[in-house]
């Protein structure tokens, strides 16, 4: 094993762990483990979702009728396209092309900011159509048979708290992003090193599978096809 | 026993249910002691017969049996099988109120409890029954979630804001017995109690005739119907935008959107509170909602009044 | 008969405790060791501010028209109690106090695999307690500490916010100490440390943290919308506009329930090693103890409706909880057989540890088997929000939980500051503690059937009687943790040095000085023997591969 030869304790080589791989799995490992509390949190956000949807089926149609897909889809084929980049840069960290993973990761932290400039575009357009839920609510078009203008609130909490919990989540990806291209810049990566951009990665893509669940969830299944 | 009463275990056995609810008790309190003293008898027998004799000795290594494991395993699991059995069937006897029930009308709100009679007679944080008739209380809230408690009769339910939650029972004794909220309420949730008054079928006719000067609950519902202008649109012979209520209670009701909902309780609280999330299959959905307008106990009152519709014949269509 | 350990060794020149000095080399530290002992002054503090709180509570209930509080005042006292003692004291207590220090060490590893994430997650717990006291000297807090719904989203005007985002933030701290617990105990085993040679501390650690990992989420979620409520009024619990106070319940017990495991269990994993270093024994049924932890951890998730048994859940959703919560105590049964199997031709000795371990093994029997009654549908609608619930709990909190925690702190004290203490008076405390709780908290059963509810500020007179036992038995029990508090710090100073193994233990932790050094182990220990191997012949010895921590499954 290439790595068991390490005794001249590389500086990325924590003290304590006894080699590099230990330390690699570990990081890749806890990372994993970290995506699942992700999953039991927006899990849970779903499930209540999915529970008063089942009870104002009409209301909760109606909601997702006036959400605007074309930003929605084009800011899932951003999020695709940026987990494509995002790919991309792991896997010019583990050939150790320094220039390309920089590159791409500053592709996919320009498409993440396209996303979270759509996400606001939309917020902005809900602010004008007074569709926000609690504090400026008065939807101008006529109710449909069945719909009821709480229900309708209801559904738009949990488009906001969705949309919003995964806006963070997105913020914050970016943030790892930039310390990334930070210490790729200091030439910190390398073909034997390279677990943050790995584990990055790793969030980067739950990030965007959330992102694929929420899509349709909240804007397709408004009963429009 | 005067010790028992000096010292009692249990409240005062009140309704038909406590005796049955007081055996599974006590079987449970005796296999909760049988097996805390089996545990520190054990023990205390071990920790003296095997104590440490000399400072550095090592006692030899025991090996596990399975079939002793076993038997700690499936035993336990059979006598909790046992008990799960046991205690499942009684609640599920007692979780639905007899027919011939008698109705009572609970609203619960900081920090009291509204009891109402359909014959009229209102209480506030006491309830007078007779001896031996089921009573079914169906109860709400005005505002947060309360909890009906009465320890004598063993039941207890909570009272949500926003839909009805029922409970009964069958006294056994005449006698007088605690009523507490039993759900964290705010600042006064421990002053929220009262009594539960059974009487004699006589002295409760007594009772509830002295009580009889205002208006049943049909009666006040009947008020309300017109005083919220219902009987508009629900005229009698249908004519109107709504449906005639007459005969309606209890009946299935087909909605638009494909389902049929039993026209209970719940579905006359749900269409006076927030009609157009149910509208109905044959009307154009325009009825008003009234949520907020009126209190939960008009509802119940109106309620009340469409009940006492149910038995007449429907009139024209 | 005399069985103080002698003190062969003198303290080593050089360990974790004075490798270096000043604030910033504590306040900065990534040793798990130094990060436990942050942690144990931490959630001390906070035991003690849940302590006073629940001091407070017991004087004002010697009357039933308590005159020492208002009403108001009593509901914030409660609820504090409730917050502070689940949340910053019961959650966090083993897992970080105890957990941190020994992990590593029991693995035989140099530290967690994230020691900077292990100190975020101190600073986590104390942005989470901070925002919390600010919380009580704001005002406090009166909704209980169930949160429940519509009362907290929109009909409280005290620091609900406050307390919700503490309590949200010290989950946190709670998810990040499991993940590393997790990742440490699969990936940094040493040499010929398979999972069934681990002691049972680690496998109830690693059952802890699952649930923390899996089940702190979801409360999260629920705290998030109890907040979004009070700002925006948009209904998500309010009937008036559509929602539903029920949803709140199940997003809070579905967390809270399995909570309860992640406070028993690791105190369960410190009775396995204090039962078997005291009766210097091996576990009897190991396998079945280790299996047991990761049965409760499991079931522990499905059980959550019994707390919603007369809440207005339906009739059938009841009954799968009731049967589901009749299962979860099996195997917590089988662990008090095998621990009780094991004193069987043991070699027993009874110092204060031990006094703690046997306590919790008597006193957890009785609580869980008071559990039964509240699993069962029909005794439960009659118990639920009664006394009966407040005594159940605490005799598995206190009497188990605490109980475990004491007696770990006591067991590893030596390993920890490298001092003995005087156990003449840890014996005394012990016994004054075990003698208090019962006095505390037995009546309180009484008073539950009695029909006496819980979180009354005033009573119906009739009850007073077992209300001033217990209160009695809550100052015996204050006084006796008191006691520690003095010989702990009293021997930090002037205790004798303990030695590497004043117990003469087995265990990887022992094989190292006390205190051990920063890096734990001079050399990494290769693993050759079971766990509590304390009579057997020697094992084969598995040999090591190439990649530490290649031992593993």
């Amino acid at each position: 094993m290439p790595e068991a030869n390490l005794h001249e304790h590389s500086p990325q080589l924590l003290h304590h762990f006894a080699e590099a791989e230990q330390q690699r799995e570990a990081s890749s490992f806890g990372m994993w483990v970290f995506l699942v509390t992700e999953i039991m949190f927006f899990g849970g956000v779903f499930c209540c979702y999915a529970a008063y949807r089942l009870r104002y089926l009409p209301s909760f149609e109606a909601g997702s009728r006036l959400l605007d897909v074309r930003l929605g889809a084009t800011n899932t084929a951003v999020l695709i396209a940026s987990s494509l980049t995002m790919a991309l840069a792991v896997h010019a960290a583990q050939t150790g092309k320094r220039k390309a993973l920089i590159a791409f990761l500053l592709v996919t932290m320009v498409l993440g900011v396209t996303f979270l400039g759509i996400k606001y575009t939309e917020y902005a357009h809900k602010w004008e159509d007074f569709l926000i839920p609690g504090i400026r609510f008065a939807p101008t078009e006529a109710l449909p048979s069945g719909v009821t203008l709480p229900n309708l609130q209801l559904f738009f909490c949990f488009y906001f708290i969705l949309t919003g919990l995964h806006a963070l989540h997105m913020i914050i990806g970016l943030g790892l992003l930039g310390f990334l291209v930070g210490k790729a810049l200091r030439g910190r990566f390398s073909a034997e090193y390279f677990t943050p951009v790995e584990v990055s990665g790793l969030y980067w893509h739950f990030v965007d599978i959330v992102w694929i669940f929420l899509f349709p969830l909240l804007y397709l299944i408004g009963g429009r096809y | 026993m005067a010790l028992a009463q000096a010292f009692p275990l249990r409240p005062r056995p009140g309704s038909t249910i406590a005796e049955n609810v007081d055996k599974l008790h006590f079987f449970l309190t005796g296999v909760t002691l049988f097996f805390t003293f089996i545990i520190f008898a054990a023990i205390f027998y071990f920790a003296i017969r095997y104590r440490r004799r000399t400072p550095n000795e090592i006692p030899p290594q025991t090996q596990t049996y399975m079939a002793l494991e076993l038997t700690w395993t499936l035993v336990p699991t059979c006598l909790v099988a046992f008990i799960f059995v046991w205690s499942s069937s009684l609640f599920f006897q007692n979780s639905r109120a007899p027919n011939a029930s008698m109705e009572i009308f609970v609203v619960g709100k900081q920090w009291m409890w509204h009891l109402q009679h359909p014959e009229g007679p209102r209480e506030i944080n006491e309830l007078h029954v007779p001896v031996g008739v089921p009573v079914k209380l169906t109860m709400t809230s005005e505002d947060v979630i309360h909890g009906f408690y009465i320890p004598a009769f063993r039941i207890q339910k909570d009272v949500l804001p926003g839909r009805y939650t029922t409970i009964w029972f069958q006294s056994t004794e005449t006698g007088v017995y605690h009523l507490f909220c039993n759900q964290y309420c705010g600042a006064e949730h421990s002053g929220m109690i009262g009594w539960i008054y059974v009487m004699t079928p006589e002295d409760y006719s007594v009772w509830l005739s002295g009580g009889l000067k205002g208006e049943s609950m049909a009666q006040a519902g009947e008020r309300l119907f017109s005083q919220y202008g219902c009987n508009t649109c629900h005229k009698p012979d249908g004519s109107g935008k709504g449906p005639s209520l007459i005969g309606q209670f209890g009946k299935p009701q087909p909605l638009k959107d494909g389902r049929t909902l039993m026209v209970d309780e719940s579905f006359i609280r749900q269409a006076i509170t927030n009609p157009n999330s149910m509208p109905l299959a044959d009307y154009a959905p325009v009825m008003p909602s009234f949520q907020g307008q009126m209190n939960e106990e008009q509802i119940l009152q109106l309620m009340a009044y469409v009940k006492s519709l149910a038995a007449q014949e429907r009139k024209g269509k | 008969m005399s069985t103080a350990p002698q003190a062969k060794h003198p303290l080593p020149p050089v360990n974790y405790l004075n490798v270096n000095y000043g604030i910033r080399s504590w306040l900065l530290t990534t040793d798990h060791k130094r990060i436990a002992l942050l942690y144990l002054v931490s959630v001390s503090v906070m035991f003690l501010i849940g302590g006073v709180a629940a001091t407070l509570m017991r004087l004002h209930l010697i009357t039933p028209h308590g005159t020492l509080v208002q009403p108001e005042a009593y509901n914030k006292l409660f609820t504090i109690h409730g917050v502070v003692m689940t949340f910053f004291f019961m959650i966090p207590a083993i897992p970080a106090v105890l957990g941190n220090f020994l992990v590593p060490m029991m693995i035989g590893a140099k530290d967690l695999a994230f020691p900077r994430l292990n100190l975020l997650s101190w600073y986590l717990y104390l942005a989470g307690a901070s925002l919390t006291l600010y919380a009580i000297l704001a005002g406090g807090v009166d909704t209980g500490w169930t949160f429940y719904t519509p009362y907290s989203s929109t009909y409280s005007n005290t620091q609900v916010m406050a307390t919700a985002l503490g309590a949200f933030i010290a989950g946190f701290s709670s998810i990040l100490t499991g993940l590393n617990f997790i990742v440490t105990i699969h990936k940094m085993r040493a040499p010929g440390m398979t999972w069934f040679r681990m002691p049972l501390f680690l496998w109830s650690a690693y059952a802890t943290s699952v649930i923390q990992v899996l089940g702190t989420p979801v409360v999260a979620i629920a705290i998030i919308l109890v907040g979004v409520e009070r700002l925006f009024h948009a209904g998500i619990f309010d009937p008036r506009l559509g929602g539903d106070p029920l949803l709140f319940q199940h997003l809070f017990w579905f967390y809270s329930h399995p909570a309860v495991y992640i406070m028993v269990l690791p105190a369960m994993g410190v009775v396995s090693e204090l039962i078997a270093a005291f009766a210097r024994k091996r576990i009897f049924g190991y396998k079945f103890v280790a299996f047991s932890s990761i049965g409760i951890a499991v079931i522990g998730f499905l059980v959550w409706g019994h707390h919603m048994f007369v809440s207005g859940q339906s009739v059938y959703a009841s009954l799968i909880f009731s049967l589901l919560s009749f299962l979860v105590a099996i195997p917590s049964a089988i662990k008090a057989f095998n621990w009780t199997a094991t004193l069987y031709k043991g070699s027993i000795s009874y110092q204060a540890p031990m006094l703690y371990a046997l306590g919790f093994l008597g006193l957890f029997t009785m609580g869980g088997l008071t559990g039964l009654f509240l699993a069962s549908l029909a005794t439960d609608v009659h118990l639920h929000g009664t006394y009966f619930i407040v005594a159940h709990f605490h005799y598995i909190m206190v009497g188990g939980t605490v109980m475990g925690y004491m007696g770990g702190l006591h067991y590893w004290w030596p390993k920890i500051t490298g001092r003995l203490y005087p156990d003449g008076w840890a014996r005394f405390a012990a016994l004054m503690i075990f003698a208090g709780f019962n006095l505390t908290f037995f009546p309180q059963f009484v008073l539950g059937y009695l029909g006496m509810p819980r979180r009354y500020a005033v009573y119906p007179a009739e009850f007073q009687v077992l209300n001033v036992m217990s209160s009695a038995g809550a100052s015996i029990l204050a006084v006796g943790y008191l006691i520690p508090l003095v010989y702990f710090i009293w021997s930090m100073r002037y205790g004798p040095v303990a030695g590497p193994n004043p117990w003469n233990a087995k265990g990887l932790e022992w094989q190292t000085s006390s205190p051990p050094p920063t890096e734990n182990f001079e050399e990494t220990p290769i693993v050759t023997e079971e766990a509590y191997a304390y009579n057997d012949p020697p094992g084969p010895e598995i040999p090591a591969t190439g990649a530490i921590g290649g031992a593993h499954a």
